[in-house]
């Protein structure tokens, strides 16, 4: 054995006089392995449908970070796509964008709106120390056809949502798994996150909602969980649910991630119960 | 290489269980005991020898020395009959400016030498369940 440490000292001595490229490329970022955790239908990092404490990608103190995703809900009557992307500097502040388009499939027509996110790193971190990682986050939302929104009575086509989360990370919880939870409060007046306009007839003022996740690591690279989202009930025309879902996420590398979910939309502009599939693809760099 | 037989026995001499301490734990045992451990940290200081991003902290350091100590410390936190000789954690990282990546980049390279020996992923999380805490020593 000491052979081998004499030619790890080598090696080190070799490392440390060439140039740090390689290792740039090779790895996105510096913080540990699926704790960037994936891209939510809003764009800013978290869950699927709950933004986490967590900022996107894998940047770290002194490093930048990006991600790129990709996320389809198919549910009885609607699908909605997203694309959408995110830079992470210094591991203090996320800057986000998505785009979703909703389809109407059985109404007809299509809704879409823009999300613009900005969130940082207030204190603390998700995995080290005793106290949660805390971040607070902004998300600027525009719907682009307003038409049918404000013929249901909704008032605005734009708005802010503000949120502040917690995020903890229990390295050897119960199963001596690692789990992870989050929490989230969130000041909006968004009707079905927004794709159907702002503020409504029942009332045009902000609500509190509150969000939660919840996930274990089965082991480094496979995860499952829930989420819990609380939503507005603005409009008269129709009543809004909840979100939920339980999920299953894949971190094969820093690169890639893929998240399968089903979830349960409850009743969507007049159409009850909606239930399907979500999967999500996020790459990091 | 007299230096490197000598520091070699010095590592095996000061890792041996006495017969009082023969008793181990779950986790030491799933680490695979002193030997497993020793790998261990071996193939974790030598991910991390080749790490662009740490390797510079290490380049004045007695590797050998630092693996007896890191293996010490590991068996000893871990429940097995060893004694950690080192100093304490805020003691030998003070003022190694070290930062969060840094800290990162170190538990990347000891989970890959764990995955590598095959260390159920329940006995990884509770040995860096037990490692965590140090971080706040340790990083600046
Ligand atoms: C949980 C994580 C860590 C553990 C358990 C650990 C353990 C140890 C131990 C036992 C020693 C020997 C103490 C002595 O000299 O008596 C040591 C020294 C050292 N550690 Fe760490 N360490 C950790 C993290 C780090 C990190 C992240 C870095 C840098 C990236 C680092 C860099 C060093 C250096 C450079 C020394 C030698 C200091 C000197 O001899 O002057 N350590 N560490």
């Amino acid at each position: 054995m000491p052979k081998r440490i004499v030619f790890g000292l080598s090696a080190l001595l070799i490392g440390a006089v060439q140039p740090a490229l390689a290792q740039q490329f090779e790895t996105p970022g510096s913080r540990l392995l699926a704790t960037g955790g994936a891209s939510t239908i809003e764009g800013s990092g978290g869950g699927g449908i709950v933004p986490w404490a967590t900022l996107s990608s894998y940047a770290d103190e002194g490093e930048w970070g990006g991600t790129a995703q990709m996320t389809e809900v198919q549910v009885d009557d609607f699908s909605l796509s997203v694309q959408g992307a995110s830079i992470n500097w210094n591991n203090r502040v996320e800057v986000s964008y998505a785009r979703q388009q909703f389809d109407l499939e059985t109404i007809g027509g299509e809704l879409e709106q823009q999300v613009w996110g900005v969130k940082a790193r207030i204190s603390g971190d998700l995995v080290y120390g005793a106290w949660p990682q805390v971040s607070a986050g902004v998300q600027y939302k525009r719907n682009q056809t307003f038409a049918l929104p404000q013929a249901v009575g909704a008032q605005d086509d734009t708005s802010t949502d503000y949120y502040v989360s917690a995020a903890k990370a229990w390295l050897a919880g119960p199963f001596s798994r690692t789990w992870v939870a989050n929490l989230t409060v969130r000041s909006t007046e968004a009707n079905q996150l927004g794709l159907l306009g702002f503020g409504g007839d029942k009332g045009d003022s902000r609500e509190w909602v509150g969000e939660a996740s919840v996930a274990m690591f089965v082991n480094r690279y496979w995860a499952i969980g829930m989420e819990y989202r609380q939503k507005p009930d603005l409009l008269s025309f129709a009543k809004e649910d909840d979100w939920k879902d339980v999920f299953v996420a894949y971190f094969p590398s820093k690169h890639v991630s893929l998240v399968g979910a089903y979830a349960d939309l409850g009743s969507i502009a007049g159409l009850d119960s909606q239930t399907g599939w979500y999967l999500s693809v996020q790459a990091s760099f | 290489m007299k230096t490197l037989v000598f520091a070699a026995a010095l590592l095996l001499g000061s890792i041996m269980p006495s017969t009082a301490q023969a008793q181990s734990s779950a986790l030491y045992q799933q680490l695979g005991e002193r030997s497993g451990i020793e790998t261990i940290v071996e193939e974790m200081l030598l991910g991390v020898a080749d790490d662009e991003r740490i390797a510079h902290y290490f380049a004045d350091v007695d590797i050998l020395r630092l693996h007896k100590l890191i293996s010490e410390q590991v068996c000893n936190v871990s429940g097995g009959p060893c004694e950690y000789t080192g100093e304490t954690m805020a003691v030998s990282h003070n003022n190694l400016g070290i930062n969060n990546a840094d800290f990162n980049a170190l538990v990347e390279h000891l989970i890959a030498a764990m995955e590598q020996q095959e260390v159920p992923v329940s006995a990884q999380n509770e040995l860096l369940a037990l490692l965590a805490p140090m971080h706040r020593d340790i990083v600046e």
